[in-house]
């Protein structure tokens, strides 16, 4: 890993770019509870990026600030080299920004289909008017979006539920269209709130082929937070790992196995 | 005993007349409860507002008269002009869209996330402080509304129907207005579900409904909506209280008609548009047949409770209504 500056080659032979998103010394409190204590760290281009720590660590917390839901008291975020003003999570949305739930928020009453087309809404530029004609431009719009999200569609494997509606589908279906959704926005960032938690060795073998082939395909980053140690290791290119708010260790994942802090917070002084 | 069986049609067929309007109103209810869980007390007096100021518009009507010239001892009642019913309309809507904008401004947006019942109370003081604005922009007295619309029996229906019955019989006595009111209700359903079925802010709409937080992760302003929604509701309260207001004129009794969508919805379902329709033409067919049938036998007047007590055995034996979502809670 030489070069940080503009970026890095794996050692699977990905080429990672510059950073994209920087976050300065953010410090988030609830009350008199400290959420995240002064962290700083950053996304490169391309890359996968992992958080961990234990329970309560503020991992969910951080990932609700960068994507807009919660606003750190102290610290900047840093977009594509450009600090980044307060934001509504729907503007961050539209900066190109998509993400995931930890508990699945997805439209249950709705279509798995219109689930994922409602992920294009921020690339659809026709206006209302356009729209309430349906005519011409609208149409149009509407068939061109259609077929980009067929094809998230067909590259998430699950044509064969476009028409259900979501209410009716297994948990880790669930989790899989909701990405499909999130990916569906094309985004430059995309978060993931644990993203293979309450599934079964299975549906995390799925969901991590997911993950690595999106970030292939796509050349999408990806930030994501889990619970499940050896899924991480595996998937991510670099972690961070947090623990009471504070980050203890940030590196490769070899680097944070090695990391005596991690070890001593997070991976458990009982094992040796 | 023919004649006896056509005049229960004609019964039935202008039931059917009465319960579009009645549907009217209660799309409006549906349409603000879908998208944003909220009972709209306000729906009926937002209906006779949009008809106050239609009338105020087309002819003339120096708003907050009464206000201005106490104020300042002048005695201006009217501009002096007439406004073309179609331009009035569309001054009207506008002025729905800004109160619309307003209601999302200064009231809900403050609510979000407050437990049903708040926004509830919250719109009940909104229709009252909209009646008393109407009563003081435009007057309170009884007001003609005539935008053009054809009125009185049709001779049309009259003259080809006469030939079903006896010599007695002279065909079914049908308001013109009614026809106009159905056709209308038809067209403004098929319009708003395909909106809100096909088009990307009806889809926007339907998510915000369904889940806040994914819809803002998908990059849609939930005050957007919420204005679009309420533009939507002053959209066919606007078209409900021209219905209303031409059929028996523009009064402040109009926002009483509100209470009569409610059986309706309960009927319908609170969540379901086609319910509304259905529940409308369901009070309306019920109401007249009943009063025709039975209402002699036990000394009419029974259309001012009908809906009510129809209403209330739906509660019992179907609570969701005929089309609402069925409430099934998982343990």
């Amino acid at each position: 890993m030489k070069d940080m500056a503009d970026g890095y080659i794996t050692e699977d032979g990905r080429k990672i770019g510059g950073v994209m998103m920087e976050m300065k010394n953010i410090t988030l409190r609830f009350g008199g509870v400290v959420a995240i204590k002064d962290i700083s760290f950053d996304i490169r281009e391309g890359e996968i990026r992992a958080i961990i720590g234990p329970n309560g660590a503020g991992k969910s917390s951080m990932l609700n600030v960068i994507s807009g839901f919660y606003h750190p008291q102290e610290g900047e975020v840093w977009f594509h080299g450009k600090k980044r003003p307060s934001m509504k999570p729907y503007q961050v949305a539209q900066q190109g920004i998509a993400r995931t739930f930890q508990n699945i928020a997805l439209f249950e009453g709705m279509t798995v289909l219109d689930n994922v087309m409602t992920g294009r809404l921020t690339h659809m530029k026709t206006n209302m008017f356009q729209q309430a004609i349906w005519w011409g431009k609208a149409q149009a719009e509407e068939t061109a979006q259609r077929e980009k999200v067929e094809k998230i569609i067909d590259f998430l494997e699950i044509q064969h539920i476009r028409k259900t509606p979501v209410g009716r589908l297994p948990y880790g279906l669930k989790k899989r269209v909701e990405l499909a959704r999130a990916l569906a926005a094309e985004p430059k960032l995309l978060l993931l709130d644990e993203p293979m938690a309450g599934m079964n060795v299975e549906e995390k073998e799925d969901m991590s082929r997911f993950i690595l082939d999106v970030n292939d395909e796509f050349s999408t980053t990806i930030a994501l937070i889990e619970h499940d140690m050896g899924v991480v290791m595996d998937l991510s290119d670099r972690v961070v790992v947090m623990d009471y708010g504070k980050k203890i260790g940030d590196g490769t994942p070899d680097e944070v196995r090695n990391n005596q802090d991690v070890i001593d917070a997070y991976l458990g002084v009982a094992h040796d | 005993m023919t004649d006896q069986f056509l005049f229960g049609v004609e019964v039935v067929l202008n039931g059917l007349m009465a319960g579009v309007l009645y549907a009217l109103v209660a799309l409006g209810f549906v349409l603000i409860f879908k998208a944003s869980g909220i009972f709209n007390y306000a729906q009926g007096v937002m209906a006779l507002f949009a008809a106050l100021t239609l009338v105020g518009i087309m002819e003339g009507q120096v708003p907050f008269a009464h206000l201005i010239n106490a104020i300042f001892g002048t005695d201006v009642h009217y501009f002096g002009w007439n406004v073309p019913a179609l331009a009035a309309i569309l001054l009207t809507m506008i002025l729905m869209v800004f109160f619309a904008w307003a209601v999302n401004h200064f009231v809900m947006r403050h609510l979000v996330n407050q437990e049903p019942i708040i926004l509830f109370m919250a719109t009940i003081g909104l229709a009252y402080f909209l009646e008393g604005v109407g009563d003081l922009m435009w007057g309170s007295e009884i007001k003609k509304l005539d935008v053009g619309l054809p009125q009185g029996a049709s001779i049309w229906v009259e003259e080809n129907t006469a030939f079903l019955g006896s010599d007695n019989f002279f065909g079914f006595f049908i308001d013109k207005l009614d026809m106009v009111a159905a056709l209308v209700a038809a067209v403004l359903v098929i319009a708003l579900v395909a909106f809100a079925q096909y088009t990307k802010q009806g889809r926007a709409m339907r998510a915000v409904a369904d889940d806040h937080q994914a819809a803002l992760s998908v990059g849609i302003s939930l005050n957007f909506i919420w204005v679009l929604v309420w533009s939507l509701a002053g959209f066919v309260a606007l078209v409900a209280g021209i219905m209303w207001g031409a059929k028996s004129g523009v009064q402040f009794s109009l926002s009483l008609i509100a209470l009569k969508a409610l059986p309706v919805l309960m009927l319908g379902g609170f969540t379901s548009i086609p319910g509304a329709i259905v529940g409308g033409l369901i009070i309306g067919v019920g109401e007249k047949l009943f009063e025709f049938t039975i209402g002699p036998m036990i000394g009419g007047a029974t259309e001012n409770w009908f809906a009510y007590v129809l209403a209330l055995l739906f509660l019992v034996f179907r609570p969701q209504g005929l089309f609402g979502e069925k409430i099934i809670e998982r343990v």
